[in-house]
Parts: structure tokens; C-alpha cells; sequence
């Protein structure tokens, strides 16, 4: 069940100045990504970076444009500017993103080395063959077809391939038989693992909130993805299953080394889990480090407070950060 | 929903001739203390109210009818018909109102109850298609020993409903499986039709080897159509095939030296079976054979055709849905974004739905050119494609069986008033059942619709199970793009 | 030059026509985004009152000053079209408010099949002509041409049409704009809940906006009666397709949309009969419906819509 070419490098918190992982070893990059939608600028200039095997936290107040650069990253949008590498590989693959890059391709393979540039590929192939899985902040599952089948259709690719495009399976070949067996076990496998197994047969549309949103992370674990984009996994959760999400995510994490990537509200999951954490504010990064760095940011902590005015800020050197990196006239966040 | 709150049902009138019985519905009045909405005033009140508004809708057209007259139209005014009609819709609405809508306990509750059954669908569907199968494999058989007589006119009737149950089955793929709305279906059904007489009538191809060739060129112009369209949302990707069919109808109509144009196309040559026709004296089937010939022998043996035809397209149809492919279909009905995130390419999933119910089309219409020996583009108008979808909309979508109830309803209660021939003898000699039949089908159309929106069938059977085979109820099941 | 003058006066005299019909499924569809299918055949009805009161006037009455008699007919045949189009709304649509979205696309079309039978069953299915009621017109341009000399007419029937139709455009964005009824519209095309709790009668909102429809459409059956002099049962089927093509051209939802994309579809087709050929012309009209849906989904005046993730 395992990607082998993952390592499940849980980097614990690096010495100051020592080179973090996700400097290092990013699975994701986010080079000055902009999304305009007509005069409004919903992300402007954001760079940086998702460590391989780090649970990367994505925050900011409503309307900072956390859930645009999700699009972007997953394809549903395609960025006004700005370059997102994903890479398949341990290091930071210099040469492959070199080459990708200048020859106006979309993706390059060197043995079990890829590296893709997301902006150039559509958003079903992002996931086909970058393996950038997501779940939706409002959540999107077939809700008329039972929890096995949401888990079945996840595993689309992989059984049209066996099945030989359809034909094959038509004609009942053994190789068909035996990968849906296997897709069935796959299931049930991440069935077991979000406590959904008793609700297999059920509609998903009938799932309590709490158990959709697991069912949603279960179909794209399906996907068997390299980095998992999860939009708010905690929203609507009471306090329990925040915690079990929180064990489910260390889980994938730990036992597949899948690199996550997740916008949140929820500080106690995100400082508790996170190894990583991006702030953005108004389409704009305002602080990007671990998890205690960024709790004691005074911008993130005026972000978050809401400070009307910059006069009511009384640290000078935030102040002064604010009025140049600050907030760019006419934005708003309506879009995220 | 908020909005039909404060409607007060109970105020409206309802009317109109032919549609005063929509009504099955009966929204249950709240009950307001001071004004009892269930009193006989309110009931006349109500009725009176309808049998108003008849007056007006009809005064123009049943009331006055324009003719021909030497000088110009002329009027001939029919004020007995008019208040025939106002009569009649008060009193239907009065005795509605109080056995129905304005009553504690509505009749319909009960009818309600009784249809549920079938609705739910259950093990009683199971066994009903399995009968209803039993029926079809033996129903020539059946007709030719217990109506010698009128054999041919119903095998030839069961024909008919096969091939609507057929293009039903086809449509379902696109429409029920896979969410697409698609009015222009009629034009596949014309390419396939085409294709086999412009083959037979240019290269000489016979049934057999045309049927195939109609098969595949349907279903590649299913893809040449689909490519650009496949991208809008429901609605549009409506009209848009909606106006491709058109444009097909149209192009048909004016290729003279090609299609005929509006002569269209005629001996269109039979099927044969292995090579042996259906004709009388040396070398037909009935000569091979050493029986006597009959004339019902060829309809016997088109109405296996189509038979078997209809049954491979459910087979193929109930088999691709267990497939990936089938459930990327549903998926892409459920949530097209969903299905993106998840790697599936929808283009090439909508395509192939589209494709595919474009074949089945296609091979229904090459049959239906054999049958008929004739074809012309009045066949193929907007009006098939509206009943074919009504069949599977009517029947529950993606539901096989509900195809079928809904075929041989539509389609064979319209054909049966053809023999209602003694009705003349109560409306008078100038009374012609089979100018109605159009009008109540749309009324058939609209009344079902209305009383059971999800159609008869509307329950969803599971592709995969673990332990336990749910059926899925319709209130679940989304109805395709962007709703 | 000259014959492309007359050909464009015909195609705004057309296209107003179209235009009329159109503001109707805009306006449906703006308000509870369905497309109304027996629209066209409710127009188709409009021709068929307005026919049947004229004749009821001239025989019977014995009116003979013309003005007088179009204008009581186009005040009975709205009125009595309005009350077809309240009527289908009652009966096919309301029940299924809030149902799924297939279900009142399938009443629609069964109400235009009814329609359309109930008009051929107590009307008869012969075509009914009228000789010509308006006849004249000015001549505004005048050339020769390799076929011999050519007039441009503009007919006091194609002044009519136009003039009226700009009337009618002008009343109806006033009423959209300015009155209580057009605001409790918009609330409706925004969020239906929400009006409802707002205290907008959503259902009496909706069945105005269906009456004022089927209004507009009985004045291009009017015209349409005056224009061609024949009617038939199955007059609504095209007209309506097209007129659904001019909404969508212009942006459905979008009342200056309807009325750009009805003289746009007007134009297109009266140019591709008197240039290309005539048997093509419906082709050129539904090709171009194809056309704006693939690569311009939103219409001339519509908004864009931003996908929704």
C-alpha cells in the first residue's frame, strides 16, 4: 500500500538556521503564484514551499485566498502567473525542473525521479499522474452512490487500465477480475481506517457531516497520491473527531508518506500537527515557518485579531512591515 | 421549500379541459381556524373560479373556430361545446376539491399507497423484469395462438414499443447514467436509419452487414457532435443537441440529390435470415422450411430482431455500469468537479456515454428502416427525441425496467386508441380517436410528470457491494450537471 | 448596396419578432432557470387569439377602421394569451417547484405537445391565411442594379412592428427597473429562499413574470399573423427555438440581451436567404446557437460564470 519511492521523513523541528526540510526536500513549489479574477487579485506574488513527508499547514482570515491557491494547485484554476513544480523524488531534482521548464513541457520522468509543472496540465491528469489528490471545503462526494462505490470510482484509472479500456473487462478477462478484487480490498482497507466500514453499503449522501469528510480523505487516499490537499478537513468536526482526524492524518503521514497540505481554521489541530505553516493574508504570504515561529509572528497575530487600523499596532517594526508588504488596495478575498 | 409556503394552494383555481386531473398531487391545505379552507363554499367558490377560467382559455378556441370559406376565413361559433367543456370542468373540480384536494383523507392517499409497490422497486422489480422478460421471449407465439385474428397488428405494435424501449435503453446511457441531457437524439436514430438505406440503395449492403456499419457511424457522430459540446452545462447541452438534431433534420430534407429529400428513401430491402427472405414460393424461409407461407412469419422474425437487439443493449448497458467506466458515468452525474479531482478525464467519459447511447441509436434506426422499407426526414423530428426522452424521464432515470413500464404505456396505450373505434359511435361518425392521440400524450406526459417527478422507477441499485444490497433511495440521487 | 439596406430592414423587422418571443424564456429562465419549451407554442396561441378576434371584429362587428381594430386586438390577445401562460405555469410548473430539474423540462415539453394538439384538434390542421391588412410603405432608397433598378422599401408594417417593439422594450425595462414588481424579480432571479422570508410572493412573482411573457410573445403573434398573413398549429416549434437561440446569443437572463440577440438572429437569417441559399437558412440559425453556447457560453450581455469549486 505504500508509494515505495516515498521516504517518511517526519522532520522533527530542525535547529535554528539549520536547512529545513522543506527547503531541502520539497515535494511541492510554489513560485510567485498570482490569480487574478478580472481586476481582482486574489493571490499576489505567494511563494513556498511543501517538505516531502510534512504535514504543511495553509492559513489566513476568511477571503485570504487559501482555497484559490488550492485551485491553482489542483488544476480547477489556472494561475495568472507563476510556476508550481511537484516533484516525485527526494531533493530538489535542479536538473529535471530545469528541463521541464525550459522545454515548454508539461511533465519529465527519469527512472522514479518526475518532476510536473501543475499550471501546464489540466486538472484530471494533476491528479492521474502528478498524484496531487484534494477534498473540498464544501464537500463534494457522489452522494448518490454508496461509500464503496465513492471508494471504486477513486480508483478509476487503475481499473480502466486492467479492464483495457473497457473491453477487456467485457470480455471478463482474468486481469479485470483480479485488479477489482484488489480495488475492493483497497477500499476496504481505507474503509477500515476512517471507521467507515459499517456504512459501506450505504448511500453517501446519508453519512453524518463527520463521517463525509473522512470518506472524502478515504476516496483520495484511493488515488494513492503523492501529496493530499485537504480544504478545511476539521470544519463542522466536534472536538472528538478532531482529535481522530488528527490521528488519521499522522497516520497517512506516517504509514504511506503521503505529504499533506491543508488550510484550516482549527488552530488546535493546526499547531498540533503541523510541521510547516504558510500565512497568508489578502492574497499575500505574512509569515512562513514552524509551527511556533509563526504563533509568535506579531503580523499573523494582528492578521488574526483584525486590527482595524495600523495605528492601533503599537510594535514599530510591524508597523512598518504592514505598510510595505501589507495590504494592497482594493482586495478582496470573496473568492476563497 | 420556504417559497411554497405562503402559495395557499387552496386559493387557486385549476383548469383547463383536458389537465383538470394533474391535480393528483394535492397539496394537503394547511388548515387555517377562521376560514375552513375544506367547506363546501370554498369548494364551489374554487370550482366556479376554474370553470371561469375555462371559459377564457377556451372562448377562443373552442368556442370560435376560423375555416375555410369561399372570400376568406369564417367563423363558426360552437357555444355548446364551450360550456360543455365549463360544465364539465366544474363539476370535475368541484368533486376534486371534495374528494381530494380539500378533504382530511384524499382518495389518492390510498391510490398512493397502492403504487408504491411498484415504485419502490424491491424484489417485486426483480421478479416483474424476469416476467416481463418470459413475456417478451414468447409473446409472438402467444399473440399468433390466442388472437389468430389480430396477430399481426400486435406483433407489429410489440415491435414498435420494442424499438422505443431499445432507444430508451440507449438514451439511458446518456441521460440516466451519465447526467447528459440530450434532445437531439432522433438524430442518431435518423444517421443509423440513413446510413442502412443510402448503403443498400448505393453499394448494395444488406441488412446484416449494414447494421454494424449504421452502429458505428452513429456513434461517430455521437463523438464528431459531442467533442464540442461536452463542456456546457445541462440546460445548454440541451438545446445545443437539440439544434444539432435540427440540423441534421434539415440537411437531410434539402440533399436532394443525396437523401431524397422530402421523397426520402424506399425499398429499403428486408432482413434476411442467413440468407433466406421472407418471401413466397421458391427459395423463401417458408419453402425452406416445407410450411406454408405466412405473411406473419417476417413480422415474427423482425420482432425477434429488435428483440434481441434491445436485450444486448441492456445487457451491455447493465454490465458497462459495473464497470469503471459505467461508474465514472454516474460519478460525472453525481459531481463532475469530484470526478476530476479523482483523475478521471470527463471529456473522454462523456464521450463515450455519448457514443455509445449514439449506437444503440443508430442500430435501432437501422432496423426501424428495414421495418418501415421507407424512410423520410418526417420520422425524425424534434417530436421522437421528446418522446424518447418523456420514456426515460417517465420510467426513472437510470432505471432499465422503468423504461420499459414506460414504453408500454406511452407508446402502446397511444397505439391502442387507434382502436377505439366504437367511440365514434358515442361522440358521433365525425369522431376521430387517433387526432387526439398526440394530445394525450402530452397530457399523459405531464400528468405523470407531475405526480411522480422521479419517475415510476426511481429507486438506484448499487454497482458494488460489500455485505448488504441497499437500494438507493431517488431523493439521494443527483439528476446531472450543475443541479 | 440597396438590396443590403432592405435586406437588413427585413431582418430587424424579423428580428423584433424573435426578440418579443425571447424576453419570454429569458425572463423564465432568469427567474427559475428553466427553459419554458411551450414558450413558443404559447406565442403560437397568441397568433391564434389575435386571428380569431380580428375576424371576430371585421365579420361579425363589422369594424372597419384598422387602427382601431388592431388595437382591441392586441389588448384581447394579450390578455387572453396571458392567461394561457398563467395556466401552464399553474399546472405544469408550480407543482414541481423545487423538484428536480429534469421534471419541469419534461411538463414543459409536454405542455407544448399539448398545445400544440389542443390548437390542431378545435382549429383544424390547415394553415389559416388572411389577405394582406397593411399595405404601403416608403421608399427610402433608390439604385440600379445588374438585375435592373431596385427600391428599398420600408413598409408601414415593418415601421409598426419596430416602433412597437421598441415601445414594449422600453415599458418592460422600466418595469424591471423601477417597480416593486421588477425588484421582487431580481430578488427571485438572486435567491428565491430569501425573497420568500423577505416577504416577496415568490409564486405570484413567478406567475407575473410568465404572464408578461406570454403578453410580449401574443404581440409577436400578432405581428407575425400581420407580417406573413398565415398561421398553422406548428408556427411555435421554430420560432420558439430561435427565440431561445436569441436569448442565449444575448445572454440569458439579460432583457437587452434578448432583444440584441433576437435582431442579431434576424438579421443572420434574412442576410443568409437573400445571400447563400434559403433552404439553409434555419441551419445558419441553430449553427449559430452551437456556435455562441461552445465559445461564448455566457452571451453577448451575460455575465461570465466563474466555476464554482
Amino acid at each position: 500500500m505504500v508509494s515505495a519511492s516515498q521516504s517518511a521523513a517526519t522532520a522533527a523541528a530542525p535547529m535554528p538556521g539549520a536547512p529545513r526540510n522543506w527547503d531541502v526536500n520539497p515535494v511541492l513549489t510554489v513560485e510567485h503564484l498570482t490569480m487574478r479574477f478580472g481586476g481582482l487579485v486574489a493571490v499576489n506574488d505567494l511563494s513556498f514551499n511543501v517538505g516531502r513527508g510534512d504535514i504543511t499547514a495553509l492559513i489566513g482570515p476568511n477571503g485570504a485566498g487559501k482555497t484559490t491557491v488550492f485551485n491553482c494547485v489542483t488544476g480547477f484554476y489556472k494561475p495568472t502567473e507563476g510556476r508550481t513544480v511537484m516533484r516525485h523524488g527526494d531533493g530538489l531534482l535542479q536538473d529535471l525542473v530545469e528541463e521541464v521548464t525550459a522545454g515548454g513541457l508539461r511533465s519529465v520522468q527519469m527512472g522514479d525521479r518526475a518532476v510536473f509543472l501543475l499550471e501546464r496540465m489540466p486538472d484530471f491528469e494533476i491528479s492521474h499522474h502528478a498524484r496531487v489528490a484534494r477534498t473540498f471545503q464544501n464537500i463534494r462526494l457522489f452522494g448518490g452512490m454508496t461509500v464503496l462505490e465513492n471508494l471504486m470510482v477513486a480508483q478509476h484509472n487503475v481499473l480502466m487500465k486492467a479492464s483495457v479500456f473497457t473491453i477487456g473487462g467485457l470480455l471478463g478477462l482474468p486481469r479485470y477480475r483480479i485488479a477489482e478484487k484488489a480495488a475492493r480490498e483497497k477500499a476496504v482497507y481505507w474503509l477500515e481506517r476512517t471507521r467507515l466500514i459499517d456504512r459501506a453499503d450505504d448511500p453517501a449522501a446519508d453519512l453524518p457531516y463527520g463521517d463525509q469528510r473522512r470518506l472524502e480523505i478515504a476516496r483520495a487516499m484511493c488515488t494513492e497520491p503523492h501529496l493530499l490537499c485537504l480544504d478545511e478537513p476539521a470544519a463542522g468536526l466536534n472536538p472528538r473527531e478532531s482529535q481522530e482526524l488528527n490521528a488519521l492524518l499522522q497516520f497517512i503521514r506516517a504509514e504511506h508518506g503521503t505529504s499533506i497540505l491543508l488550510i484550516e481554521h482549527d488552530m488546535g489541530v493546526v499547531m498540533e500537527i503541523s510541521d510547516h505553516v504558510v500565512v497568508l493574508d489578502y492574497g499575500v504570504k505574512i509569515a512562513d515557518g514552524d509551527a511556533d515561529h509563526v504563533k509568535n509572528d506579531p503580523k499573523v497575530i494582528a492578521a488574526y485579531l483584525g486590527v482595524e487600523d495600523e495605528d492601533e499596532i503599537d510594535i514599530p517594526e510591524v508597523k512598518k512591515d504592514l505598510s510595505t508588504a501589507g495590504k494592497p488596495a482594493g482586495q478582496d478575498g470573496g473568492v476563497a | 421549500m420556504a417559497a411554497e409556503t405562503p402559495a395557499a394552494p387552496t386559493s387557486s383555481i385549476r383548469p383547463e379541459g383536458a389537465q383538470r386531473s394533474l391535480e393528483e398531487r394535492g397539496n394537503a391545505p394547511v388548515v387555517a381556524p377562521a376560514n375552513d379552507p375544506n367547506s363546501m363554499a370554498n369548494s364551489v367558490r374554487d370550482a366556479a373560479m376554474a370553470a371561469a377560467l375555462t371559459f377564457v382559455l377556451g372562448f377562443f378556441f373552442l368556442g370560435v373556430r376560423s375555416d375555410f370559406a369561399p372570400g376568406g376565413l369564417a367563423l363558426e361559433f360552437r357555444w355548446g361545446l364551450l360550456f360543455i367543456a365549463v360544465a364539465i370542468i366544474f363539476v370535475a373540480r368541484l368533486l376534486l376539491n371534495i374528494f381530494v384536494f380539500r378533504t382530511t383523507k384524499p382518495l389518492t392517499q390510498r391510490m398512493g399507497s397502492t403504487f408504491k409497490g411498484v415504485g419502490a422497486g424491491g424484489g417485486l422489480g426483480k421478479w416483474l423484469g424476469r416476467a416481463l422478460f418470459a413475456f417478451a421471449l414468447v409473446l409472438p407465439f402467444f399473440f399468433t395462438s390466442f388472437f389468430p385474428g389480430q396477430s399481426r397488428q400486435y406483433i407489429d405494435l410489440a415491435i414498435l414499443i420494442m424499438t422505443y424501449i431499445m432507444l430508451g435503453w440507449g438514451l439511458n446511457i446518456v441521460v440516466g447514467l451519465a447526467g447528459l441531457l440530450d434532445l437531439g437524439y432522433v438524430a442518431f436514430y435518423a444517421v443509423g436509419a440513413y446510413s442502412f438505406a443510402l448503403l443498400a440503395q448505393y453499394f448494395d449492403i444488406g441488412f446484416w452487414m449494414a447494421l454494424p456499419l449504421a452502429g458505428l457511424l452513429a456513434a461517430f457522430w455521437g463523438i464528431i457532435l459531442g467533442f464540442p459540446v461536452l463542456r456546457l452545462r445541462g440546460d445548454y447541452l440541451a438545446i445545443v443537441t437539440l439544434a444539432f438534431g435540427e440540423i441534421i433534420r434539415v440537411v437531410l430534407l434539402n440533399w436532394y440529390e443525396f437523401t431524397g429529400g422530402p421523397d426520402g428513401i424506399s425499398g429499403i430491402p428486408k432482413p434476411t435470415l442467413f440468407g433466406l427472405e421472407f418471401k413466397r414460393g421458391e427459395g423463401g424461409f417458408a419453402d425452406f422450411f416445407g410450411i406454408p407461407f405466412d405473411n406473419i412469419h417476417r413480422f415474427i422474425f423482425l420482432y425477434y430482431i429488435i428483440f434481441v437487439l434491445a436485450i444486448v443493449t441492456n445487457l451491455v448497458t447493465l454490465r458497462l455500469r459495473k464497470m469503471p467506466v459505467g461508474r465514472a458515468w454516474e460519478a460525472l452525474r453525481e459531481d463532475e468537479i469530484a470526478c476530476r479531482s479523482l483523475g478521471i478525464n470527463t471529456t473522454n467519459t462523456k464521450l463515450t456515454a455519448f457514443a455509445l447511447g449514439a449506437m444503440f441509436g443508430g442500430l435501432a434506426g437501422s432496423f426501424f428502416a428495414t421495418r418501415q422499407g421507407f424512410i423520410s426526414p418526417e420520422s425524425f423530428t424534434f417530436l421522437e427525441s421528446a418522446i424518447i426522452l418523456a420514456i426515460v424521464v417517465l420510467g426513472g432515470l437510470g432505471s432499465q425496467i422503468g423504461v420499459v413500464i414506460a414504453s408500454v404505456v406511452m407508446i402502446g396505450g397511444i397505439e391502442m386508441l387507434r382502436n377505439l373505434g366504437f367511440l365514434s359511435q358515442v361522440f358521433g361518425p365525425g369522431f376521430e380517436p387517433t387526432q387526439y392521440r398526440m394530445l394525450i400524450f402530452g397530457v399523459a406526459m405531464v400528468l405523470i410528470m407531475v405526480w411522480k417527478p422521479r419517475g415510476l422507477v426511481s429507486t438506484r441499485e448499487p454497482t458494488a457491494v460489500l455485505k448488504e444490497k441497499k437500494r438507493i433511495g431517488a431523493d439521494m440521487v443527483a439528476q446531472g450537471e450543475g443541479h | 448596396m440597396e438590396y443590403f439596406v432592405q435586406q437588413l430592414i427585413n431582418g430587424l423587422t424579423l428580428g423584433s419578432i424573435y426578440g418579443l418571443i425571447a424576453i419570454g424564456y429569458t425572463m423564465v429562465y432568469g427567474i427559475i432557470g428553466m427553459i419554458n419549451f411551450a414558450h413558443g407554442d404559447i406565442f403560437m396561441v397568441g397568433s391564434f387569439i389575435a386571428l380569431a378576434t380580428f375576424l371576430i371584429l371585421t365579420t361579425v362587428f363589422g369594424f372597419v377602421f384598422l387602427p382601431v381594430i388592431l388595437l382591441i386586438v392586441l389588448i384581447v390577445a394579450m390578455l387572453f394569451t396571458s392567461a394561457w401562460g398563467w395556466t401552464v405555469e399553474r399546472l405544469a410548473y408550480r407543482p414541481l417547484r423545487g423538484s428536480f430539474r429534469l421534471a419541469p423540462l419534461i411538463t414543459a415539453i409536454g405542455m407544448s405537445i399539448v398545445l400544440q394538439n389542443f390548437v390542431q384538434v378545435t382549429q383544424g390542421a390547415r394553415n389559416k391565411p388572411i389577405p394582406p391588412q397593411i399595405q404601403g410603405g416608403v421608399t427610402i432608397m433608390e439604385g440600379v442594379t445588374e438585375n435592373g433598378p431596385i427600391a428599398v422599401q420600408l413598409s408601414y408594417m415593418q415601421m409598426i412592428i419596430i416602433v412597437t417593439t421598441l415601445v414594449l422594450m422600453i415599458g418592460f425595462t422600466l418595469l424591471i427597473n423601477r417597480t416593486p414588481l421588477g425588484r421582487a424579480q431580481r430578488a427571485c432571479e438572486q435567491d428565491r429562499k430569501m425573497a420568500a422570508l423577505l416577504g416577496v410572493n415568490v409564486d405570484r412573482t413567478i406567475s407575473l413574470t410568465f404572464v408578461m411573457g406570454a403578453a410580449l410573445a401574443s404581440v409577436a403573434g400578432l405581428m407575425f399573423l400581420l407580417l406573413y398573413g398565415v398561421i398553422d398549429f406548428y408556427i411555435g416549434f421554430l420560432a420558439g427555438v430561435k427565440a431561445f437561440t436569441a436569448a442565449v446569443l444575448g445572454g440569458i437572463g439579460s432583457l437587452p440581451g434578448a432583444m440584441l440577440g433576437g435582431l442579431l438572429i434576424g438579421l443572420i437569417e434574412v442576410f443568409w436567404s437573400g445571400y447563400f441559399t434559403i433552404e439553409y437558412k434555419d441551419v445558419a440559425a441553430f449553427s449559430i446557437l452551437a456556435i455562441v453556447l461552445i465559445f461564448l457560453p455566457s452571451g453577448l450581455l451575460g455575465k461570465p460564470e466563474v466555476e464554482k469549486v
